[in-house]
């Protein structure tokens, strides 16, 4: 591989470039899925490339192929000179790169079970016994299983000299039941909503996640819903459970910290920042207990963020964003860092694969758990009235990421600290700062959960990514709930 | 790119390693180029060249699918040993359908030319060319732009062991632009095959246009408002039904659609067709297993008459309780390569204009009294899946309309709109023209005036 970057940057340095770097990705994926007793997905999936990044005439040129030949990657090497050189006839200013050591390291994150390794046939019987389990249950009229695995190895060079290799794993699985009757279809999935939970493991994640003793009472709560009241709509005390709190940081705190929206550059499509540069230190984000994490090192734990060097060779780091509800940072890059006084990137910039720019991503964005002993059952029974949301159903965000709506797909009303009647349709809405600062409790480590969301989508051409978020079971006081269905009739 | 005849060879290769029943393979990708830019400046400038051969066998009624973009033996070799190995393992399906003959894609059907040299040939000095013509627009108003400009040239093919051959390749020409002043913004948006019709300084004048429009934004109470929502934001919003419009979303019980075909659940002004031959649409003729796609009524006059279908949903709605309740039921060339688990649906999307009743927006405008005129909407998410009831926010330039003209700029709100009650009030429509969006695919829709259009809060901007 070194051989293959060696022909990028040497047409790269020939042409006297600011800065250059090759990345060479072998990615591969399985995907397994079932829906109602019979596959319905079976894939591998494989894919091998070169991207070239080359900083000239104080502007960005990127070009990737898979043509590996000599000829082929000098000519993506040629062709992302050009690029950069046609950048550079519309600018204001140039680029300017925050200095960085050159790294020589090789990388492999945690993996116990090689995923890859276990038979094809022992991943279908996992998910037919779950879909057996989700089917028993009558009421059930769709039931969906999955099962991902990707294995992505990169080799990184740049001009300065780095040459660092890193291998991860990821592992992902879920399941969801679903029931239509009536006017209303209804569904409950485990252990998150949209593709399950997801981490930087091997196999053994699968086996800590207790899919199949889950699905049962998954099935009951999907089908129960039909019988359960619609959520109230009024101001109340709400409890989030950790998988919801993980989006609710994604969404309004992780997206917001992008500094590259904050300075505009997404202002197309994923829009902007209300967290302008002003707010930097002089803005109260969430309430004194509220402290946030932009954290992609090992010590984090296995998040989809987790890597030792981001995609442009800047070694991991953890970033405070939130500390006792003071605003205090942003991700940020090499080509941003300046602009906010800082002499070296935060380390965020990640690309979805050899053929996609690095770009900055949210790593692992997580909320630190309290530092007192708290289970959610003494969240719960502290808690007068009031409403606990459970696992994602919608979510809505404006393009400052300011005014959200969420809503979940179960929910129970809270009465005298204890939960009470089931409630469905269960919807949330607010201003960040304002939702943030109404936070009173969190749970303790104990209770804190990695998720993992791996559809993050950003940039143009848009790159999925995947990104980690810490959460424990949080209340948040006066909180706008069951805005959603209002005047829907 | 790669030609008609170098995927007849790469498919001679991946059969002399294939021992199944039946082979097929998807060889698609392109060359694409996307120039980016924000604060005037171009920020990011890429280019990639990425095919992939995609096989599936079918063995002992069972099929799986293994991809790679390597083109080399062993690569083939190893990607057509992976879908078998993957396929030996499973049970049988007794749905499984054998792939289709050379008739499912009959090459004198109509055709659909959608490659242009002149947009395969742009270069990134053209594109940064286009971005300029944005830039100074924003200069000469003293404004900041942010943006793209885009071309590709993309192929898609299909062959199978009984003979099917169907080859498909188009051009893409495509700009957005954001026009951005203290408190307000303007955007617009264009995609072409032909990059001669791409006109970046005029989309560039428009979305500054509504940028310098709504400066000093007033807030309204949220509240049901009559909207004008152009064709962008249409698309956006109606995006979402699509996905049910196919028949294993009522076999799944899925489908908003359950219950529902037959019946009249739009307005009487509301027909909807899928077609991929209309002149303005793009895409290719033919499906994830090479069957032809036909043009397909899916709505009359507010009835939801017909479904799409792929060859095995077809067969399975045929023995299903559904089979006289659905309308016409057969393959309509709306799969989604097998396997997968959503079926088929309808992405050429057309919704007729009135016949000679059709108004510009700038009608709609003079003839509303007191509404909200919407250029973009944002961040849309299905709330209700059967009642089809969506959120999202507006974006870059919403209006007050009253006593038939454009007031002032609105600060932005979100919405909580079931699409069923939408478009079952809509009260005029423009020409359907060919629109983009970013919520969903591009459509040939109109824009549409709206009453009691449910917005339920207000945002700080």
């Amino acid at each position: 591989m070194k051989e293959l970057a060696s022909w990028a940057l040497n047409v790269c340095n020939a042409s006297g470039v600011q800065y250059a770097e090759a990345r060479v990705v072998d990615e591969r994926q399985r995907a397994l899925a079932t829906k109602n007793g019979k596959i319905g997905t079976a894939s591998d999936a494989e894919s091998l490339g070169i991207g070239i990044r080359v900083l000239a005439d104080g502007a960005w040129g990127f070009a990737a192929t898979e043509d590996l030949t000599q000829i082929g990657v000098e000519t993506a090497a040629a062709r992302a000179l050009e690029i950069a050189r046609a950048s550079a006839t519309v600018k204001e200013q140039d680029v300017h790169l925050a200095p960085e050591k050159s790294y020589v390291d090789d990388w492999t994150s945690e993996c116990k079970v090689d995923p890859f390794s276990i038979s094809i046939e022992q991943n279908l019987d996992l998910l037919m016994k779950i879909d057996a389990e989700l089917r028993a249950v009558e009421g059930v009229t769709l039931a969906e299983t999955n099962l991902n695995f990707r294995r992505y190895e990169q080799w990184f060079y740049n001009t300065e000299g780095s040459d660092i290799h890193q291998l991860i794993h990821q592992t992902g699985a879920g399941y969801a039941a679903y029931s239509f009757a009536g006017s209303e279809i209804q569904k409950r999935s485990y252990p998150n909503s949209f593709g399950g939970q997801w981490q930087n493991k091997g196999y053994e994640l699968i086996e800590e996640l207790k899919l199949v003793e889950n699905a049962r009472q998954i099935a009951e709560q999907a089908v129960a819903l039909h019988k359960a009241d619609q959520c109230p709509e009024g101001r109340f005390d709400i409890i989030l459970d950790s998988s919801q709190l993980g989006l609710q940081i994604h969404e309004s705190v992780g997206h917001p910290i992008e500094l590259d929206r904050v300075l505009g550059m997404e202002a197309n499509f994923a829009g902007t920042s209300f967290l302008t540069l002003d707010k930097l230190n002089h803005l109260k984000y969430g309430s004194d207990i509220v402290n946030v994490v932009a954290d992609a090192t090992e010590s984090h734990g296995p998040g989809l963020g987790t890597f030792k060097y981001d995609d442009e060779g800047v070694p991991a780091q953890c970033t405070p964003i939130i500390k006792d509800g003071q605003f205090r940072g942003y991700l940020s890059s090499r080509d941003t860092a300046h602009m906010i006084g800082l002499s070296r990137s935060g380390g965020t910039m990640r690309a979805e694969g050899w053929n996609r720019v690095p770009m900055i991503r949210m790593t692992n964005i997580s909320i630190l758990p309290g530092e007192k002993p708290l289970t959610l059952e003494q969240l719960i029974a502290s808690t007068d009235r009031g409403i606990f949301f459970k696992t994602n159903r919608s979510w809505s965000i404006d393009d400052k990421r300011y005014n959200f709506q969420f809503g979940t797909e179960i929910g129970w009303e809270i009465k005298g600290g204890e939960l009470t009647r089931m409630l469905k349709n269960p919807s949330y809405s607010g201003i960040t700062t304002e939702f943030w600062n109404s936070m009173d409790a969190i749970c303790s480590r104990d209770q804190w959960t990695l998720w993992g969301t791996p559809n993050c989508g950003k940039g143009q051409p848009q790159q999925v990514m995947g990104t980690g978020h810490g959460a424990s079971p949080a209340r948040f006081r006066g909180v706008k709930v069951g805005t959603a269905y209002k005047g829907a009739e | 790119m790669l030609s008609k005849q170098r995927t007849f060879e790469i498919f001679d290769r991946v059969r002399k390693y294939s021992k199944a029943d039946e082979t097929e393979l998807i060889v698609s990708g392109a060359k694409s180029s996307l120039t980016r830019f924000a604060n005037n400046t171009i920020t990011q400038n890429v280019s990639e060249e990425n095919y992939v051969l995609s096989v599936r066998v079918n063995l002992d009624g069972k099929t799986a699918r293994a991809t790679t973009n390597k083109f080399d033996d062993d690569s083939i070799r190893r990607v057509v040993e992976s879908a078998t190995a993957l396929a030996k393992v499973q049970e049988p399906d007794p749905d499984l359908q054998p792939v289709p003959d050379r008739s499912a894609f009959d090459p004198t059907g109509p055709v659909v030319a959608r490659t242009y040299f002149e947009t395969a040939s742009i270069d990134a000095r053209q594109r940064a060319q286009g971005v300029a013509q944005m830039v100074n627009v924003a200069k000469k108003h003293n404004l900041t732009t942010a943006g793209t400009y885009a071309t590709s040239e993309s192929v898609e093919a299909i062959l199978n062991s009984k003979g099917l051959n169907a080859y498909h390749t188009q051009t893409s020409a495509e700009a957005s632009v954001t026009m951005i002043a203290d408190d307000s913004s303007g955007w617009q948006k264009a995609n072409y095959p032909d990059v001669r019709l791409l006109d970046p300084q005029r989309l560039g004048e428009v979305a500054a246009e509504k940028a310098l429009a709504s400066k000093h934004p007033r807030e309204l109470p949220p509240g049901k408002y009559t909207v004008i929502l152009e064709p962008a934001a249409v698309l956006d919003l109606v995006g979402f039904m699509f996905w049910d419009w196919g028949g294993q979303a009522i076999l799944d019980e899925r489908s908003f659609l359950n219950n529902r075909i037959g019946k009249k659940l739009f307005g009487e002004n509301i027909s909807i067709n899928d077609d991929v031959y209309h002149p303005l649409q793009t895409g290719c003729p033919f499906d994830g297993e090479g069957v032809r796609r036909k043009r397909v009524p899916l709505v009359e006059n507010g009835v939801v008459k017909r479904l799409v279908y792929a060859r095995s949903t077809a067969e399975k709605v045929r023995q299903s309780e559904y089979v006289d309740k659905v309308g016409p039921v057969e393959p309509t060339g709306h799969g989604f390569p097998i396997p997968n688990e959503i079926g088929e649906m309808p992405a050429n999307i057309v919704i007729a204009s009135p016949a000679d009743k059709a108004q510009t927006v700038d009608q709609m405008v003079a003839s509303t009294e007191r509404g909200i005129l919407v250029t973009r909407l944002w961040y849309i998410r299905e709330v209700d899946p059967y009642e089809k009831l969506l959120t999202g926010m507006t974006r870059d330039g919403t209006f007050l309309v009253e006593n038939g003209a454009l007031k002032h700029g609105l600060l932005n709100f979100r919405f909580n709109q079931s699409l069923i009650h939408m478009l079952c009030n809509v009260e005029a429509m423009s020409e359907a023209v060919r629109a983009s969006g970013e919520e969903s695919f591009d459509m040939v829709v109109p824009a549409m005036k709206v009453r009691d259009f449910n917005f339920t809060e207000v945002t700080k901007f």
